[in-house]
Order: C-alpha cells, then sequence, then structure tokens
C-alpha cells in the first residue's frame, strides 16, 4: 500500500512540484496520472522512490514513512519499487541481458556485481524476464541494436528481474509510435495481473488512460484534482483535469493493429 | 571540385568577408601591429632576430657536416637503452590508467556532487599537467637517484594529469539516463559506475591509454636526458661529450622507433572507435 | 520457483582466437617487461628515505631572493615560444597547402608533404634543440629553431586539415569569374580558413611555452638553463622557485590562450 498523507514538494528554486497531496493506492491497482506537462505527475511518481524528495506530509510506502530514509534504507526501498523511463535508460553499448541483469544490482553484493558473478538463479531470472516481454531472442544483441518499442521492453524485463512489489512507469510511450505504445500498455496491464505487482503510470494520452487504468488520478500544478475509478471518468472530467477542451494530441489513437511480437 | 553538386549562389554568406568594412581592417591590422611589436621585443630579449632565423634555415646544411657520418657503434647499447626506455613507458602508462580512473570520476561534475572534492581533484591535476616532464624528471631522480625507477615515477605523474583531464572529460560527457535507472532500481554508487560508467567510456579509455603510451615514449627520451634512464640518458652522455656521430646515431632510432610505435597504436586507435 | 538458463553466447571462433592472442600479447608484454626491468628496489626505498626531507620540503619552499632572475628567464622562455610559433605559424602555411589534395590536385605532392610533416613531429622537441645546439652553439637561437621546426610539424598537419575542409564552392565561382589563383587565394581562399589558422597558431604557442621551458636544458635558452644548474647543485629551493614560476606563467597562458581563442572561432 502507498499513502500519501498532505505531501508537498517545493523545488529548490521555488517552483511546487506537489501540494498537499493525499492519496492511497492499494496493492495490485494499476492506476495511471493524467495531467498535463508540469502539472506533478513526474514528481508525484518519482517521490515513491524518492528520485526526489518531499519537503513536508508522510509517504508511507508498505506500511513505512519513507521521506526518513537514509542510503541504506534508500537503495532496500529502491529495490522493491521498479520504475521504466521515457527514454527507455539502457546503457547502449551493452547487450541486452547485461542491461536486464542490471535489474539485480539492488539484490548483489558489490564486489560480485562489479566481477560481473551473477548466481544462476540471477541469469536464470533474467531470461525468464526476457521471454515474458517476448525479446529473449535478442538476449545478446547490443542494446541500441534495438528498435524503440524492443528498447522498451527489455527495460521491462529489467523492472521483472529486480522482483519488484511496486512498478512506476514515468511517460512510458511517449517516445514511440501508436502500436508499439499499445504493446508496450499491454505488457504492463498483463505483468500487473499475473504477478499482482501495483502499477503507476504517468500518461497525457486520454483514450490510453481510460484503456488500461483501473483508477485514474488526475493532477493540475501540483494539485491532485481528481481521483476515481475508470467508471466515473468522461471526457468532462478530462476538460476540468486539463482545464481547457480535449485536442487531437491529447489522444495517441491506433488501438488495435501493429507492431505484433517479433 | 566535382563532387561538389552545390550551384554557389552570389549571396552566400561566405562573401561577406571579401567587403571587409573599415572597422574590420582597423582591428587586424591592430592585431598585426601587437603580433610585431611582441616579435620586436622578443628578438630584443633572446637576442636573436626574424633575419637570424631566416639565415638559420638556410643554414640547415651544416647538420650534415656536424652530425654525420653517424657513429654505429653506439647502434647496440643504444638498442639495450631502447628498450629500457620502451619498458618504463609500460609501466608508467599501465599505473597511470589504473589510477586514473577513481581521479578521472572525482574530477567528473556528473559523478562527483561534492564541490570541494571535485575542484581539488581538478586543480591538482591542472598544476599537474603544467609541470614540464623534465622537471618532473629531476624531482624525482633527486629523491630516487638516478635510473629507471625515478623516471617510471615522473612518467606516471606526468601521464596522469594528461589522463585525467581526457579521461574526466569524457566522463562527463556520457549518457547519465541509465544511471538514473541504476539508482532507482537500489543500486550504490560504485555498481552505478561499473555497469553504467565503465561500459561508456570503455572505448575511449582504451584509446587514450594507447595515446598516453606514445606521449610516454616521447616523454621518456627526454627524462632519460637526466639521469632517469632509457635512450635519453645515453643521448645526453654522448651529447656531453661531443660525440656528435653517436647522437646522431641514437637520434635515428628514437625516430624510427616513435614512427612505428605511432603507427601501430594509430592503427589500434582507429581499429576501437 | 526454478527457470531455464539462458543459452550460451555463441563466439565465433575467428573472434575467439583473435582474443586469446591478444590477451597473449598483452600478458607476455607484461611479463617482458617486469622480468627484464632492472629496477633495485631496496635501493630506490633506501634512497627515497633518505633523499625525501632533503627534497620535498624545499620545494615547497622556494627561493624567493632568485624570483627576479627566474622571472627574467621565463620570460626569455616565453619569447622563445613565441617567435618559434610564429615562425612555424608563417611556414607551416606553405606546407599546409601543399599536403591539403584539394589546393594542388596531386596525389604525389599532397603525400609527400603529409609525409614530411609527420617525420617531423616524429623529433620531440628535445631532440631537434640538440640538433640545432650542435649546429648553432648553445643559445636561444637553438631553442627557438627547435620550436619552430617541431611546431611546423603539427601546424602544417592542422592547416591541411583545415583547407581540405573548406567550402570548395567559392573557390569554383571565383574561377568561373574569371579569377587568376593569386586572387582566389586571397579572396576566395584565406578569409575562410584565417580564423582557424590563427586559433591553432594560438593553441600551438601554448603548447610551446610548455615545451620551451625544458629547451635550456641542453643549452638551448630560456629558464630550462636554470632547471640545469638548480639540479646540478641540488638546490632544491631554486628549483621550488623555478617550478612556482613555471606553473603560475603556463596558466595563465592557457587561460589567455583559451580566451582569445574562444572569441576568433
Amino acid at each position: 500500500m502507498i499513502e500519501f498523507n498532505d505531501v508537498s514538494l517545493v523545488y529548490p528554486n521555488g517552483h511546487q512540484g506537489l501540494k498537499d497531496v493525499n492519496v492511497t493506492i492499494e496493492d495490485g491497482e494499476f492506476v495511471v496520472i493524467v495531467g498535463l506537462s508540469g502539472a506533478g505527475k513526474s514528481t508525484f511518481i518519482r517521490s515513491i522512490n524518492r528520485l526526489v524528495t518531499p519537503t513536508a506530509g508522510e509517504l508511507k510506502v508498505g506500511g513505512d514513512n519513507i521521506l526518513n530514509y537514509k542510503s541504506k534504507g534508500l537503495r532496500d526501498l529502491r529495490t522493491k519499487v521498479g520504475m521504466i523511463f521515457q527514454s527507455y535508460n539502457l546503457v547502449k553499448r551493452n547487450s541486452v541481458f547485461r542491461n536486464v541483469l542490471a535489474g539485480r544490482l539492488g539484490h548483489t553484493g558489490t564486489v560480485r556485481s562489479v566481477f560481473n558473478f551473477f548466481s544462476k538463479e540471477d541469469k536464470a531470472l533474467a531470461y525468464e524476464s526476457l521471454k515474458r516481454v517476448n525479446i529473449d531472442e535478442k538476449i545478446y544483441s547490443r542494446a541500441d541494436q534495438l528498435s524503440g518499442g524492443q528498447q522498451q521492453r527489455v527495460s521491462i524485463a529489467r523492472v521483472l528481474t529486480q522482483k519488484p512489489n511496486y512498478i512506476l512507469a514515468d511517460e512510458p510511450v511517449a517516445s514511440l509510435d501508436p502500436p508499439t505504445s499499445h504493446q508496450v500498455m499491454k505488457y504492463l496491464r498483463r505483468i500487473n495481473k499475473e504477478d499482482n505487482i501495483t502499477t503507476i503510470v504517468n500518461l497525457h494520452f486520454i483514450d490510453m488512460a481510460m484503456e488500461y487504468a483501473d483508477r485514474i488520478i488526475g493532477m493540475r500544478s501540483g494539485e491532485v484534482v481528481f481521483d476515481g475509478p475508470v467508471s466515473e471518468v468522461s471526457e468532462a472530467t478530462f476538460e476540468e483535469i486539463y482545464g481547457r477542451s480535449i485536442r487531437e494530441d491529447d489522444l495517441r489513437g491506433g488501438a488495435e493493429d501493429g507492431e505484433q511480437h517479433q | 571540385m566535382a563532387n561538389n553538386i552545390n550551384k554557389p549562389s552570389l549571396n552566400d554568406d561566405r562573401y561577406a568577408p571579401l567587403l571587409s568594412p573599415w572597422r574590420a581592417k582597423a582591428k587586424l591590422s591592430l592585431v598585426f601591429f601587437i603580433i610585431l611589436f611582441f616579435l620586436w621585443y622578443s628578438s630584443r630579449t633572446t637576442g636573436v632576430d626574424f633575419g637570424d632565423l631566416i639565415m638559420g634555415f638556410t643554414n640547415m646544411g651544416q647538420i650534415i657536416d656536424k652530425l654525420f657520418p653517424i657513429n654505429m657503434d653506439v647502434l647496440a647499447p643504444a638498442f639495450d637503452r631502447l628498450i629500457e626506455t620502451i619498458h618504463m613507458a609500460i609501466i608508467a602508462s599501465t599505473f597511470s590508467t589504473i589510477i586514473v580512473i577513481p581521479v578521472s570520476l572525482l574530477a567528473a561534475n556528473n559523478i562527483t556532487h561534492n564541490w570541494f572534492v571535485y575542484n581539488a581533484t581538478r586543480l591538482i591535476m591542472n598544476i599537474l599537467r603544467t609541470i614540464p616532464d623534465v622537471v618532473l624528471a629531476v624531482i624525482f631522480v633527486g629523491i630516487f637517484g638516478t635510473g629507471p625507477i625515478g623516471g617510471i615515477v615522473a612518467l606516471f605523474i606526468f601521464s596522469l594529469g594528461i589522463l585525467a583531464k581526457l579521461i574526466s572529460e569524457t566522463v562527463e560527457a556520457i549518457d547519465m539516463q541509465p544511471i538514473e535507472a541504476m539508482r532507482a532500481s537500489g543500486a550504490n554508487t560504485i555498481q552505478s559506475i561499473a555497469y553504467g560508467v565503465m561500459p561508456q567510456v570503455a572505448p575511449q579509455f582504451t584509446s587514450f591509454a594507447l595515446y598516453v603510451f606514445e606521449i610516454n615514449i616521447r616523454a621518456s627520451v627526454v627524462i632519460g636526458l637526466v639521469g632517469a634512464g632509457g635512450i635519453g640518458q645515453l643521448l645526453m652522455s654522448q651529447f656531453s661529450f661531443n660525440n656528435y656521430g653517436a647522437v646522431m646515431t641514437i637520434i635515428l632510432v628514437i625516430f624510427v622507433v616513435v614512427v612505428i610505435i605511432e603507427y601501430i597504436s594509430t592503427k589500434i586507435r582507429e581499429a576501437i572507435i | 520457483m526454478t527457470y531455464e538458463q539462458p543459452p550460451k553466447k555463441h563466439v565465433p571462433t575467428q573472434k575467439k582466437v583473435k582474443r586469446i592472442s591478444i590477451a597473449t600479447v598483452i600478458l607476455a608484454m607484461y611479463i617482458w617487461t617486469f622480468m627484464s626491468i632492472d629496477i633495485e628496489w631496496k635501493e630506490a626505498f633506501n634512497r627515497f628515505a633518505s633523499n625525501y626531507n632533503v627534497v620535498v620540503p624545499q620545494l615547497f619552499s622556494p627561493n624567493w631572493a632568485r624570483a627576479g632572475e627566474v622571472i627574467e628567464k621565463m620570460v626569455e622562455t616565453v619569447f622563445i615560444a613565441y617567435v618559434g610559433s610564429l615562425a612555424a605559424a608563417i611556414l607551416a602555411v606553405p606546407l599546409g597547402f601543399l599536403s591539403a589534395i584539394n589546393m594542388t590536385n596531386s596525389r604525389i605532392l599532397s603525400t609527400i608533404g603529409k609525409w614530411v610533416l609527420s617525420a617531423v613531429r616524429a623529433f620531440p622537441e628535445i631532440i631537434l634543440a640538440i640538433m640545432f645546439v650542435v649546429v648553432v652553439g648553445p643559445n636561444p637561437f637553438a631553442g627557438i629553431l627547435a620550436i619552430a621546426i617541431g611546431s611546423t610539424g603539427m601546424l602544417g598537419k592542422l592547416y591541411a586539415e583545415v583547407l581540405e575542409s573548406i567550402d570548395m564552392n567559392v573557390v569554383e565561382a571565383m574561377q568561373a569569374n574569371g579569377a587568376n589563383k593569386i586572387q582566389i587565394m586571397f579572396h576566395g581562399i584565406i578569409p575562410q580558413v584565417i580564423p582557424e589558422f590563427l586559433s591553432y597558431a594560438i593553441y600551438r604557442f601554448e603548447i610551446d611555452v610548455r615545451a620551451s621551458t625544458i629547451l635550456g636544458y641542453v643549452g638551448a635558452g630560456g629558464i630550462g638553463t636554470m632547471i640545469f644548474f638548480a639540479y646540478s647543485n641540488r638546490n632544491w629551493s631554486d628549483m621550488g622557485m623555478i617550478l612556482l614560476v613555471i606553473i603560475v606563467v603556463v596558466t595563465l597562458i592557457d587561460y589567455g590562450s583559451t580566451y582569445i581563442r574562444k572569441r576568433i572561432v
């Protein structure tokens, strides 16, 4: 369970990233955060694994207030919270396998990992993760030889290898074309259901949010302005969240066809 | 040229310099004047004028008079000493490439966020790079006595300064996104460096290591002059005995070796990057 | 829960052989180096123990009494570098043109030019200085010649690269207008390359200041002469003063040169 109690965050430059946020996310939920860019979606997500640190309030992950964590506690928290990024964040010169194994770093001793001694179980787990996102035949390719959609699947495999309880995805499809975007969202959705991993995704595409989310949280200027199940959401809700009428570029489109498993 | 298909046009920007306004001309004249002034002043200080210089170039033929015929007797000892020079360069390059790893990380602002550590490391490295190789050699020969060890330490310090600058700049230019991902998955600093930084800088790192080996070969010649071992030491002793035939033989040996090593090193570096 | 192990990575035999042979060569090189280098570790350590206190504290307490003399010699050093660099900046122009393939349109000429330049670069400055000391005697003139020749090797190469990258459309247009070779050179080519030529010359001056500090060691003028005497007399506080002046002057020149180069390009 993730609990935001009156969480606020003011950046050193004075910008207010979060303002009195009160949100509770139950285990196993698939939550999509929507809002315009700069609305605080990214700050919200990055607070959960403390890539940014809120300046006021209480943020509990699994019952413990994570705002007090120092280095060791922080690393333990982060091994439980996997993260997926807009630009995949792979080491481009490394093989897919090595990138995926990097997901185990938090569970591996420093000396062992520096000398590349991963256990048999870790290697098998990394391979299994690649199979789950259907990219196992690229195991020894270099990451930069893969398409954007394939790289994002590798980054999902990296998170799976980490065996997290929570997955955060910060605009995971913003750099992808519509068919590939749907494919990536489907993998995230399937993993959420199969492994019961709480998943929080930032999106700015309304149609995708509606298609994949259980619950939608709308943000504007650092505040939560909507929070409810998908069934309660209508176009008017989005207009309220965005503070303007819906435009074509708020939609991703292209739901069904496109890049199938390759 | 045949491969330039684009037709040049008259409103091309590059025609602009032709119509230089008087201000640009004044500026150029000023620069020219400053250059000449320093030249005149330098000639006065050094006691050499530009005319001498032109004379000097025309008298180049004297080199042949004085330095030839070469003395082949010195060839065998020259080779022995040459091997020593190469060994010194290998050892110094190896140690400096190992030590430069932590140093260059401390001198990279995307890895070291501590303002003091970052600036202190950079300052020390910048100072090291201003010290001429011969001065380093003199100091370390003073400390360790004549022989290769003083030379090796001098070369090590000398190449450390150069490498630290080159490699910390490479580290500062890497893609930080994978490192963010590793931090987000609970990896510690050393792990993020080993998995995120090292693979990204490995090719340049190897290339710079070879480059520094090249530099060390040349520098070890210089360093030998002050008694720090190697072929430079032999060169200096023949030079001080006015044994010019032998001096020229040694110079030719050095020349050949430098050319060969540069050639090999360039080929390897081209293959890596 | 156990999962299947990943398949082994397939490495072609040729690649394996290549890797093993590279590893063997490197290993052999190190064994050869460490087996044959003649270092008396124990003696070196003893000398270190006894000399450390003689050398290092003195280095850090420079002899200010000689500051004036040292600065004077350093100024001479900078002027040696200046005249040498200037001569090289001029000498390198014809050699650069000769080596640039788009200027001569002759493979033979440009290859010869490039060979000459790289041959010159292969001589460390101090070796050139020794040669010129033999020819013209031990004075700053020898140093200037050494710097001039050594720098020509590098500047000529850089100039040729600049020339090879210029926009030839301008030249073609001028040819079409009936301009002669000299006119093309001064109105079509020189304006394009002047900023880069200048910038490289100033950069080379930076290097030359460092290089000329050592020339005096073989008698070719400048502060190197003082290094030689301080070392011969084991006068480490003089050496400290020399070192301090070199560090300050070289740093100042580096900053100045970087500033000017940024403004030019």
